[in-house]
Order: C-alpha cells, then structure tokens, then sequence
C-alpha cells in the first residue's frame, strides 16, 4: 500500500477498499517508527490529520470524492496552515501557530487531502542539506550518514521512506529538485506565478515556487492539478485558463508506441558536463540520455553560455530578498523575543541574534551589504542584469530543442556535515538548478540511477514557460519503461 | 545685507479610500486598536500585499489636477528600517520611478499669484503608531493606520517665505479635498508637512537646509518656518554653519528641535518590491480619469470673474472649497441669476453666521434652496436687504422658508406708490428742519429724512422707492 501511487490509492478510496482513516493511521504508525531515525517530521498531529481523514471518508461515501480525497499529505513547515505550528525550521517561529491556510493549502484542503504533518527543512528555506534546521538535521534514507538534499529535506524523505504517498515543498533556488535527487524521488518546481505564494514563507520573493514531490510523474501531475491556480491575494500569481496537468501524459506524440517520445528535441547543455560534475552522477545521466533516444528523442547540443554566472548572481539577489523579507521577525508581534534586553535596538538585535541559526544570519548579512548604499549597482543591479542574460539563454535555447536535460546536482548526497564548514562549496550545489528560479522555467528532477555509495542520481529537466504537462510527459514515458522511481531505500522497509 | 529664505515642502495626504493600499482593512479614523490591522498589515509570515487600485486612481487624478505627467509604469520599492510600528520592517513606497512627475500649482499670495513648481508625487504606505503612555514604561503599538495610502507630493525649493509657504499648503490642501481624494482633516492627520528650510544670500548658491518634519497645521507651518529662518540666519551671522538635520517643531515652546542629524540618516536599502509588479497605467485609464475630473478651482475662479463679473476676492471665496462653490453654484441654478446678490450673501450673512457657531459650509442649517427663496423675496422687492437679514436669522433659527416667516410675520415691503406719498408727506411735515438744512446744501440732512421715513414704515418700506419720492417731493 505504501508503495501505491496516488492514481492506485485514489482508487482503493474510491472502492471503498481503504478508507482515509486507515490510510492516515497507517502513514502515522510508519512516521512513528521511522521518524525518530530520519528526523523529517517537525510536528504531528495526529487528532487533526484523523478528523481531516473521516471527514474525507465522509466526502467519499456521500460521492464527492476529487483524485485527492482522503490521501494524507507532507507539508513542508514554510507552508502556513490553520491551527498547525508553523516554524519554517526555525528558532524564530517555534511557537508559531498560524491562524490562516495558504493558499496551496487551502486548495489541498478543498481537495479533501489529508494534512498528515508538517516536515523539517533548512531554516527558512536557506540550505541544500536540510542541515540548518533548528530541528536538527534530517537523515537520508539511503544511507543515515548523509543528508538527503534541501531546503525541503523533510518532504523528500516523507515521500523516500514511504511514509508519505506524496509530499510539498518550496523551491527558490532548487529546493524541491535537488533534495529530490538526493532522496531518489520526483520533485517538480513549475513556472514562476502557477502556484500562489501566499501563505508561503517568503525566502525570495521573486524566485520562491511552491511544487509537489511524490514518487512519479503522474503522481507530481496530480498534485500540480491540485496546487496551480490563480490567486488575487498574490500579485505575482498568473491569471491562466485552467489547466489538466495529466492531460498528456499517456499521450505519444506518434503514433509509434514503441518510440512514443518520437520528435521530442532534448538540448543538452555542455556546460552542465563540465568541470565538477562526479562521473558517477555523469554517467548515469548519460544513461538516461540514452534511455530517451531509445524512445525516440533526438539529443541536440544547445549553449547556456551564462550558466556559471547563475550561483553568484543568486547569491545576490536571494539573499538581498530575504534580507528584507526576514525584517518582520523581529519580535515585535509574534514569534521569538529575547527574555532580557535593555532597550529597543538591545530588543531587536538579540531577539534576532538568538532566534535565527546561523545560515541565515550570514544571508541577511549578505543581502544587507549588496542592498546597501554604494553596492547596490556593483551587485543588486549587476546580478540583475545578469539574471535576464540567463533568462535570454534558455530563451535562445529553446528556440532549438523541447527541454533541456543535465544532472540535478553534481554529485549524490554527501555526507552530514562535511560541507558545513565551506559555504561556497555547499553553494555550488545548486549549480544546475538555480538558473531556472533566475528565469522564472519550470524544471523537475527525477531518479535515474545510482552513484557513489549506491545513492541515486537525480536527472534535471528544464522545460520553457508552462511546459508543465509536457515535462510530465516526457517524464511519465520514461518512468513507464524504466523503474528507477520504484526503487526504494532498503533501510526502511 | 539681506536674508534670502528657500522653502520647499513635502506633503503627505491620506487618500481617501475606504480599503488600504496593500490590503483590504478598513482606513476609518479612530476605531478602537488594533481592530482595523488584517494578517497583511500585521505582516504575519506568508502575508503578500495586493495594490489598491483606488489610492492609484487618486494619484492620477492628483497628477492630472496640477498638470503633471503621468508615469505609465512606476515601481514601489522597500524602504528597509526597523521601527515597532512598522510591521514589515520595511515601507513599501515608491522611489526611482514614481506615478506622477512635474506640474505645478499657482495659488494668490498678497496681490499676486505665485507658482510652485511640483517635482513629483508617489504612492506609498503610512506605518501604524507608537503610543508610549499608559504602558508602564512599555509601548504600545497600534496599526489600524499601518497601510493607510498616502501620496507624498513633493515640491521644488520655490517658496520665498512662510506666507509663501502657507498659501502652497492652503491651495494643496483646497485641492486634494476639491479632487476628492483626501479628506484634508489635519487634526486626524490626513494631511501632514514638511518643510525644508535653508537661507542664502542673495544670488549665492543654495544654502544647507533642515527639514521640519510632520506639521499638521497652518499655524504651526507658518510658525516653524518663521523660527527656523531666524535660528539659521542668527547661526550664520555670528559665525557658525548650518547643520544639515531633520528637525522637529515644539508649538509650545514655538521653537524647532534637532531630531536627527545627516550622519544618523538610515540607509534604507531601497530595492524594487518582488511581491508586486511594477504598476503599468494605461492611456485609456488616463483619459477615462481626465474626463470625470471635476472644473478645478482655478479654472472656476476665472470663469466666476469673467462670467458673473466677481470681485477677485468673492471669486476666491467662493472656489476655496468644493462645498462652498457648489454651494454658490445651487443657489444661482435656483435664482436663476442674482450673481452678484448669492455671492455677496453667502461671503457675508451666510459666512459669519457659519463662523458664529463654528459650522462648515455643509453642515448649515439654511441650504442653498431657502437661501434662494429668500433671495428671490429680495429680487421680488417683497423685503428689503435689511429685513432680508432678520429673514435669514429666523430661517438660521429654524422658523422656517423665507416666504412662510416673511407673511407671518408681516414684513412684507411696502411698495405701494400711492401709500409711501402719504407717509413720506406726513414726514416731510413732522420735520421741517431737516427739510430746510436739505434745501440748504446739508446732503446729510437726506438720510434722516430717509431713516424718519423707514422707521414710519417700520422698516418695511422700499428703500429704493422712498429715495426717488423724496428726492421728487424735495426738489418740488
């Protein structure tokens, strides 16, 4: 059951051969026995989850059951949900209770989705490791020693250890993606303005997307269904005709089933294959290149010559973002205040000096200092400048293939603590990902293979703008002839 | 040598809408703490704003008032300081590219009219307010007004003096209430200066300045900048230099203190806000906002003079405020003429009635249609102007309309020619010697035979009337 789709659960709810309840009991007993150990789940609440539950089960007896109802879901804390604690892994909000859904939550909700938890991530979305969490870290389950990939770590390794049929998580500069790859799970982050952020913890405004993780393809269509809309509480959200994100994905482009990617044009950047890049996650990308030819793509050499300015120009603007949009923590209205301070400046600085972990004082340091007065030009502006020469990039790229396809990241999960000390180096994991936050591209990661230590290998898709439904596709067709996605951790069965 | 004083002033006035710029709380004034803030305003986590699009309509409306050009796409940007009242830690206003650019505004100063030049006006969002009493030694913190839509209009350093400056602010302040898009209630602080003060010789460059901030009276403008002019000028003389600083006025004390100096000046980090997008105006709005604007005050000023051949003075009363010319325009529609006749009463009787008992202009107890009638029972020659005026101390008291007061009281004119012969012979006889000094070159001696002969009328003959029978009678 655990290893079910959300497709296959939809319809054991609907046959009435589960119910929401035992379906929610059973992902709970699991979090139970497994979470101590992995460390993905910040607050369980297991009273709530179950009313959610019957009344999904209520939902489906009286036949007005969505392909949602009744299936518990991980949240990531940075998602605010009524009457849930709502931490955003951080120090800072650990008593937080929100008193309003965001609205990706409040169309889960509506869906009749069970809210199964809300999971650990980096503090406030700022990590690729899921190490700054002032929950402690979360482990992968592949191999406890490592970390499993973040920001969203604590989703991605609900949806690994199987202790949820699917998950959501943020996506700023590859937060759903890479902890995705390092997990072994399918993690998308759409068009910047198809999923609202309001009620998502703001990290940076402009790169911040919310997006589904799960097991499949299918299963992220299905979520994507569900969270995408448009929502006038979000000035930054696309007002679009609606759309069936599953639409296409039985859909061949040719008649010929044996070759069902039959004219899809995939560009593969070389500047992706570069220096850096582990052999193990190369090779096994290569692999999966090939794996799509056998169904009829046709590989096509495309440039990203910008590519390498992506890490530092958003480590710029992400930063300076945040720097503001962290100005609200500032104990005053809610959240952590220091127990003892002199006066007002005394308040602020150590009411923000103790709740907020260090990551994330070095980022409000950096965003401060490129924001202020005599750097602005030489690095807000210039990064901005440099932003929309990567965006015109994909734009010129695009002119010659479909989708372009590389690795998520440049290596397999590393071990816990081993970057911790060189924040340029944890930096640069997100080499192959952040550029598609700058551009405002949908892309996903999916497994496709395994590497160094038998850890998977995530395989980067980056599509043009509302190439959603064609990226789950193209996806959805090559998880329909390999079983990569199936594999699951052995530690946690 | 002489002093040459350089002012120019920032204002900002709260528009008027009902819903605030980024969130749709309420903007009344005075409700109890904190019940008018919603999730946005309290910037809870998560919270995003969503633009106002009535507090941009005003700012058009503003800019199109005072001839400006209209920005067809602006941007807001965050203005990052940390203060309690300030929710986000940072005010979302608008900085390199603001909504409305240039124009100017003329207004009469002295015999004269004086133009100031307008350098811009941006949108922006007010902070909520500290209250530090009452609190134990702890603040209180109230933000119903966090988000209040602002336009901070912005003028070049064009004003000479405080009568300059005072004029500047009353016309601004006449005009965004003209426009409708403020209320203009100083007490409530719906419109707030600030004034940047600097002295200079004359023809020498531009002096350091100081800006006053946050003085929400006329007085207290005129006041600040009288002070401030003498402080930099006695600065100066005896050697020393102007500071630039932001100051702050006492009215107790009538003296501007220092509040911060340029050295304490925040950097505030401005940047483009990535929560909403940059605003985009359309040419169709433009034009759709240009032909609802109403005839503005200037314009009307003009049009009263040459039309309905006003003084100068009237044609200025009567356009200091949008009530007060609609006032002026209802009760002319009603008499259908008697131009001169509405203007005159309404800057006389009806004004000092108005200041008497410290009413507005639209809270008065006789409205422009009594008005009228008892006008056209002048214009009829039923009364007299003066008997008019007891009229209109009853109609203020509320007996009633014009005609109904005039028959039960009697006071009817007496315009019978016949009649007044009769009475005006019996004056004639009763007074002898002020006929005589008459006859005799005494012009005065007219008057009382005037006056002799209203008082046997008891007041209600025809003044007119009794003057051309007198003049007949005496010349006979």
């Amino acid at each position: 059951m655990l290893n079910s789709t959300l497709k296959q659960l939809s319809v054991l709810l609907a046959q009435k051969k589960l119910s929401s309840v035992e379906l929610t009991q059973s992902c709970l007993d699991r979090v139970a026995r497994l979470d101590p150990g992995l460390n993905a789940f910040v607050t369980i609440d297991a009273e709530r989850s179950l009313a959610q539950a019957r009344a999904a089960d209520a939902s489906i007896a009286s036949g007005k059951a969505q392909p949602l109802t009744g299936i518990p879901l991980a949240h990531k804390d940075i998602f605010c949900a009524a009457g849930w604690r709502t931490t955003c892994g951080s120090k800072m909000l650990a008593n937080f209770v929100s008193p309003y859904d965001a609205h990706v939550v409040e169309q889960l909700n509506a869906a009749g989705a069970v809210i199964l938890g809300k999971t650990n991530m980096d503090e406030f979305a700022m990590g690729s490791s899921s190490e700054t969490c002032f929950w402690g870290p979360v482990k992968n389950p592949w191999d406890r020693g490592r970390v499993p990939g973040g920001s969203s770590g604590g989703s991605a390794v609900a949806v690994a250890a199987r202790m949820a049929p699917a998950a959501i998580g943020t996506d700023t500069g590859g937060s759903i993606r890479q902890p995705a790859a390092f997990s072994g799970i399918c993690g998308l982050k759409p068009t910047y303005g198809v999923v609202s952020r309001y009620g998502m913890i703001a990290f940076a405004s402009s790169l911040d997307q919310g997006g589904p993780m799960a097991k499949s393809a299918e299963d992220l269509a299905l979520m994507l269904n569900v969270m995408a809309g448009f929502d006038a509480r979000d000035s930054t959200s696309l007002a679009r005709p609606t759309e069936d994100y599953t639409r296409m994905l039985d859909a061949p482009t040719e008649a010929d089933r044996a070759k069902p990617l039959a004219g899809l044009r995939i560009g593969v950047p070389k500047e992706y294959f570069g220096d850096g890049l582990g052999s193990d996650v190369a090779a096994a990308v290569e692999a999966a290149l090939v794996q799509f030819e056998k169904l009829g793509a046709k590989r096509v050499a495309v440039n990203l010559p910008n590519s390498g300015l992506s890490v530092p120009a958003y480590y710029v603007i992400a930063p300076a973002e945040a720097s503001s949009n962290l100005s609200r923590f500032d104990g005053v209205r809610y959240g952590y205040r220091a127990a003892e301070y002199s006066d007002l400046a005394d308040m602020y600085a150590k009411s923000r000096a103790q709740g907020f972990g260090a990551e994330v004082k070095r980022r409000i340091l950096i965003g401060t200092y490129v924001l202020s007065h005599g750097y602005y030009d030489a690095y807000y502006l210039k990064a901005q400048k440099i932003r929309r020469l990567i965006a015109q990039d994909f734009v010129e790229a695009f002119k010659r293939c479909d989708l372009i396809m590389g690795p998520t990241a440049p290596s397999v999960a590393f071990g816990l603590g081993s970057m911790s000390a060189d924040p340029v180096q944890m930096y640069l994991n997100d080499i192959y990902t952040t550029a598609a936050n700058l551009a405002g591209l949908p892309a996903m990661s999916i497994p496709c293979g395994f590497g160094e230590g038998s850890m998977p290998v995530g395989l980067h898709l980056a599509g043009n703008y509302f190439a959603e439904a064609r990226m789950l596709q193209v996806a959805h067709q090559y998880q329909l002839a390999t079983d990569w996605h199936l594999r699951q951790p052995a530690g946690v069965a | 040598m002489a002093w040459e004083t350089v002012i120019g002033i920032e204002t900002h006035a709260q528009l008027s809408t009902v819903s605030k710029i980024f969130s749709g709380a309420a903007t009344q004034f005075g409700a109890p703490p904190n019940v008018q803030a919603c999730a946005v305003d309290i910037a809870l986590p998560g919270v995003l704003p969503v633009l106002n699009r009535g507090a941009v309509e005003r700012a058009i409306r503003f800019g199109l008032a005072v001839g400006s050009n209209i920005n067809r796409r602006s941007v807001f940007a965050r203005k990052n300081y940390f203060y309690p009242d300030l929710p986000k830690g940072y005010q979302i206003s608008q900085y390199e590219l603001p909504v409305v650019l240039g124009g100017s505004l003329s207004m009469p100063v002295g015999d004269g009219e004086k133009t100031v030049r307008l350098t811009r006006a941006h949108l922006e969002e007010d902070a909520g307010k500290s209250l530090h009493e009452d609190f134990h030694g702890m603040s209180g913190i109230d933000l119903n007004r966090a988000g209040t839509p602002l336009l901070e209009i912005v003028t070049e350093p064009d004003m000479g003096s405080a009568e300059e400056a005072v004029a500047y602010a009353k016309a601004l302040h006449a005009l965004v209430r003209w426009i409708g898009i403020c209320d203009g209630n100083m007490q409530e602080g719906s419109f707030r200066c600030d004034a940047n003060v600097s002295v200079r010789r004359p023809g020498a460059p531009l002096g350091t300045r100081c800006e006053i901030k946050n003085l929400n009276s006329f007085r207290f403008l005129e006041e600040a900048i009288n002070y401030e002019v003498r402080r930099q000028i006695e600065l100066l003389e005896d050697g020393g230099t102007v500071v630039q600083e932001t100051r702050l006025y006492d009215p107790d004390r009538k003296q501007t203190r220092s509040m911060r100096s340029k050295e304490d000046a925040h950097d505030y980090r401005y940047f483009p806000d990535p929560d909403l997008l940059p605003l985009v105006i359309s040419a169709e709005t433009i034009e759709q906002i240009r032909s609802e604007l109403p005839e503005l005050p200037q314009a009307k000023r003009a049009r009263y003079m040459r039309e309905f051949e006003l003084s100068a003075y009237d044609a200025g009363v009567l356009t200091s405020a949008r009530e007060v010319a609609d006032f002026y325009e209802d009760l002319i529609a009603a008499l259908g003429g008697g131009y001169k006749l509405a203007a005159s009463w309404i800057t006389g009787e009806l004004f000092g009635a108005l200041k008497r008992a410290g009413l507005e202009i639209s809270q008065s107890p006789v409205g422009s249609r009594q008005l009228a009638g008892l006008l056209q029972q002048i214009q009829k020659q039923v009364i007299s102007g003066k008997t008019a005026k007891d009229v209109f101390d009853a109609m203020w008291n509320g007996e009633g309309e014009a005609a109904a007061i005039i028959a039960a009281k009697g006071l009817t004119q007496i315009s019978d020619a016949g009649a007044l012969e009769q009475i005006i012979d019996g004056v004639l006889a009763a007074n002898p010697k002020s006929v005589e000094e008459y006859r005799a070159g005494k012009e005065k001696a007219f008057n009382a035979l005037v006056g002799q002969a209203m008082k046997a009328t008891r007041g209600k003959g025809n003044p007119a009337q009794i003057n051309e029978i007198l003049k007949k009678k005496l010349a006979g």
